[in-house]
């Protein structure tokens, strides 16, 4: 292969990689956004948190992959739980800045209280044995397969889950109405705490894998890819479950171009001018509709 | 010279034809009423000649001034006063500042002298507080000036909602259903009402309204929509036993 | 715009006259208490901080409290202002010979926040609520990225040894300018174009208000004062960097606003005391100095555990006050309520009800 093809299909593969954990992170968002019509600005911290209950699970406990994984997603999900009963169920009917502000403090609280427990950054001990193939070239590593094909999968799941089972379906018609749809027996406040807990679940999942990828971690590292995923979720359109899969893709692509063209300081600069441009001219993103206010 | 001509109005949501080649021409001092059943299109030929929406196609003049394409807030300024179907007052705003408010575009101080209450500043809100309170005497809410807008009874509320359009001083005032939820004897007040600040105000007035009494009395010209199309147009006489217009509102009881 | 209820309260609101007699007083302190040493110097400091803050917190309430829009760019107007000052000081004007330059200095950081003011004014008249938000914090960003990126202003690394010119009578000094400007604009067509905004702008550009332009001048207003606050904030500290100016930044001001309460100017000036000396109070030292009477063996620890760890409980607990605050007392302290002193005359006698005798300033209602 020649030289220039081989360099943009090791860029190909990272941006893959970059992509799927920004795609695991923007689901959580979009679900929340679909059902509650609310930024959870506190999403970038629950999958910083599912990196600290990785590391715990690895370290402390001593587990292997899978269980440390499961154990992970568990902890995040419940964490995403207890945020939502605890700080936002209660202002579901305050004006939606209420919201928003919450969900900073909560953010905030978050990254504090586990700098509080947690002063220095630390290391994720490899838990997997990382093999590397030489494809012509192409360097590939069995870290990068498995994260790829792990939150594929996921995201497969989740798509049945929400397309297909009685779950889902409560799920989506709630987002459409929460007046009539909860008197027809459909019970509000658990599909809403079960889509914190798949949000934030998958969040769990993606502070495992990142810390996989890259081992140090510290508190304030979900904020940056909080908001990258964010603008994933919102390229594709915000509230929509494939939307935010492909926008992650997207920004992933651009941010390992920008980063193979420029120096990597300015990876920032493009990921947030992309996502104002998007604003201004297509709101509601890439598979989002447009929404009219009646007057 | 006639006030406001719409000619071949279109207007579209998405797929739906919420209008269709809607004609009219409003004479100066004229009231005009507009009826139809649910969902054929009169609010929405309120908000296209407002500039809420452009329409589709079509022209919409007045004074020979081409509307669509405008804002609202320029729309306004050129003297078009309007109600909403569904009261839309400043509900945590004070009585006196929804009123104040509908000055906007008749007071004349700039950001600097706003910024720094000098110059005209003064002089200029002394007048739009007495305007607003000369209206809302006329409407009987002086003794209110202080209480927010969402405190007030429902048909205080409707008054002050006429009152604020009124603020804005139009020539052509549009009126969405000002009976909506009142009873017959409100109903008649409301009548001799609209027809006292339409002598007063030298007003222009175009109205949507389901109640055929309130129509049918005080009108001198209806419009009949039904999905979107013009189903018929003429005195109130003429309309209520035009055939296409009973058949329209065929289940609705006979009209008048 | 509602007053408070209480007739002791209700007495001291009405003597009008005491308001400039406070702020005459003050100037002559805010002179005297560097000039004799009346207050130590860290409480001095204090002082200044909560002078900046005030700042802040007036300006962004007029977006976030008396628009209701949703803007987080705040840090970002500041370090444009902080920046500009800086670099003026540092490097152009020549301060050390002329002190007297130093106002001119933070104006021009002011009327630089205020142009890129101008510009994230634009995306607020297509979107509002989360995506106001969004652009806002893309902007906040974008000035920081930029910043980052630019090798002759120090980059990442910031700028150190800025000259300490901002003293306790021009943070007073601007502190009254800012409220009284913004107080001036909220009383005005603007002003009231600004609430309707907040309650419908559909309905309000239907009752002839010019929303863009109001938007703009909303923007224009509240990001000149960050920018003052900015250039203020940088001849105080002596340093700055990107990093001073992100969105934790923001949030300070934010948790500000929004527990002294929104579209008040009451609220903004309690909301901005009461944390900033709340979170002074949370110091290590100001801890230890309250604790001293307990015994060495209790004292001994706890002051050890506290001077590591304080400072980043303080984080902790302020995100969680904020949170409570939401909660329990969504709209602040003062929210949507006023200090009568701040009110106008002109738009208090206007609101009241008509009297027999013709109005007597004597009997005013209590909103
Ligand atoms: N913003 C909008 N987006 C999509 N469709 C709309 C919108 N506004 C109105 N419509 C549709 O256009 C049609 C006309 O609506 P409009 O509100 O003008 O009816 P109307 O004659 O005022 O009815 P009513 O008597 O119920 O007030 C209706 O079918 C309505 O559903
Ligand atoms: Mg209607």
């Amino acid at each position: 292969m020649s030289e220039g093809i081989v360099y943009w299909l090791q860029q190909a593969l990272n941006a893959l990689q970059l992509g799927s954990i920004y795609a695991l992170i923007a689901l959580g968002y979009t679900m929340v956004y679909g059902i509650l019509t609310m930024i959870n600005f506190a999403h970038g911290d629950v999958f910083m948190i599912g990196a600290f209950f990785c590391f715990l699970a690895a370290v402390y406990l001593g587990l292997p992959f899978v269980p440390t994984l499961l154990l992970t997603m568990l902890g995040a999900a419940l964490v995403g739980v207890m945020i939502e009963r605890l700080a936002y169920k209660p202002l579901r009917h305050a004006p939606r800045v209420s919201a928003i502000i919450t969900a900073l403090g909560i953010g905030i609280f978050l990254e504090n209280f586990t700098l509080a427990l947690a002063p220095y950054p630390k290391n994720i001990p490899p838990l997997l044995e990382n093999v590397t193939w030489d494809l012509g070239g192409v360097s590939l590593s069995s870290l990068q397969v498995i994260i790829i094909f792990l939150s594929l999968g996921l995201m497969f799941v989740l798509d049945y889950v929400v397309h297909r089972t009685p779950v889902g379906i409560a799920m989506r018609a709630i987002s459409w109405d929460k007046t009539f749809v909860p008197l027809m027996g459909v019970p509000l406040d658990l599909i809403i705490s079960v889509t914190f807990a798949i949000g934030a679940g998958l969040a769990g999942a993606a502070g495992t894998m990142y810390g996989l990828a890259y081992p140090v971690i510290d508190p304030y590292m979900g904020i940056m890819v909080g908001w990258k995923a964010f603008i994933s979720a919102v390229v594709g359109g915000i509230g929509n479950i494939r939307g935010a899969m492909i926008g992650a893709f997207i920004l992933g692509g651009v941010e390992i171009m920008v980063t193979a063209f420029f120096p990597s300081t300015y990876r920032d600069f493009v990921a947030f001018t992309l996502l104002l441009l998007l604003i201004v001219v297509r709101p509601y993103g890439i598979l989002g509709q447009p929404r009219t206010q009646k007057v | 010279m006639a006030l406001l001509v719409a000619t071949r109005v279109k207007h579209y949501f998405g797929g739906l034809c919420a209008v269709a080649d809607f004609n009219l021409e409003l004479q100066s001092g004229e009231l005009v009423g507009v009826i139809g059943p649910n969902g054929a299109g009169k609010t929405t030929i309120f908000n296209l000649i407002t500039g809420v929406y452009r329409a589709s196609e079509g022209s919409i003049r007045l004074r020979d001034i081409e509307l669509v394409g405008k804002t609202p807030h320029q729309i306004t300024a050129l003297r078009v006063g309007r109600t909403f179907q569904n009261i839309r007052l400043f509900r945590d705003l004070s009585v006196l500042d929804n009123v104040r408010i509908a000055h906007y575009a008749q007071v004349r101080y700039s950001p600097l002298e706003a910024l720094l209450h000098l110059g005209r500043y003064r002089r200029e809100e002394e007048r739009i507080i007495e305007n607003s309170r000369r209206l809302l005497s006329i409407f009987k809410l002086e003794h209110l000036a202080g209480e927010t807008a969402k405190n007030l009874p429902y048909g205080s509320q409707r008054r002050l909602e006429i009152a604020r359009a009124l603020a804005i001083d139009p020539e052509l005032l549009l009126l969405d259903e000002p009976a909506a939820g009142m009873n017959p004897n409100e109903i008649d007040q409301l009548m001799e009402f609209i027809q006292w600040i339409r002598r007063e105000f030298q007003l222009t007035i175009l109205l949507i309204e389901h109640q055929m009494k309130l129509v049918m009395g005080i009108c001198e010209r209806i419009k009949v929509l039904d999905f979107g199309e013009t189903l018929a147009e003429g005195p109130p006489e003429a309309i209520q036993n035009d055939p296409k217009v009973l058949e329209a509102y065929l289940g609705e009881g006979p009209v008048g | 715009m509602k007053t408070m209820r209480n007739a002791g309260w209700e007495w001291l609101m009405a003597q009008r006259w005491l308001l400039p007699v406070l702020i005459a007083v003050g100037f002559v302190l805010a002179f005297a208490i560097p000039e004799y040493n009346l207050l130590n110097k860290y409480v001095q400091l204090v002082m200044m901080y909560v002078g900046i803050n005030i700042i802040l917190t007036v300006s962004l309430n007029l977006v976030n409290g008396y628009m209701g829009e949703f803007s987080l760019a705040h840090a970002g107007f500041m370090a444009v202002g902080a920046y500009t000052a800086a670099l003026l000081t540092q490097k152009v004007l020549p301060v050390a010979a002329y002190p007297g330059l130093f106002p001119l200095a933070v104006l021009a950081g002011g009327l630089m926040a205020a142009l890129l003011g101008l510009i994230v004014a634009v995306p607020s008249f297509k979107v509002r609520g989360d995506y106001l938000a969004i652009i806002t914090l893309a902007f906040l960003m974008i000035v920081k990225s930029v910043i980052e990126n630019i090798d002759y202003i120090g980059g990442p690394r910031g700028i150190p040894g800025i000259k300490r010119l901002t003293t306790l009578p021009w943070v007073f000094f601007w502190t009254v300018v800012s409220i009284w400007v913004v107080r001036n604009f909220v009383y005005s067509k603007y002003g009231r174009g600004v609430l309707s905004i907040r309650e419908d702008e559909i309905a309000s550009d239907l009752m002839s208000v010019n929303t863009r332009r109001v938007k703009f001048l909303a923007f224009m207003v509240s990001s000149f004062f960050a920018g003052i606050a900015g250039a203020l904030f940088a001849h105080l500290l002596q340093f700055i960097s990107p990093r001073v100016f992100d969105i934790i930044k923001t949030t300070d001001v934010l948790i500000m606003v929004y527990l002294g309460g929104i579209a008040s100017i009451a609220g903004s000036i309690i909301g901005a005391t009461v944390y900033t000396v709340l979170l002074e109070l949370l110091r290590p030292s100001t801890v230890a100095a309250m604790l001293g009477w307990l015994p060495a063996v209790v004292f001994d620890p706890l002051n050890e555990y506290f001077i590591r760890h304080l400072g980043v409980w303080r984080m902790v607990i302020m995100p969680l006050a904020l949170v409570l605050v939401m909660i329990f007392a969504p709209r602040g302290i003062m929210g949507l309520r006023e200090f009568r002193w701040f009110i106008p005359r002109r738009d208090l006698d206007a609101h009241r009800r008509p009297t027999v005798h013709g109005g007597s300033h004597g009997a005013a209602r209590s909103h």
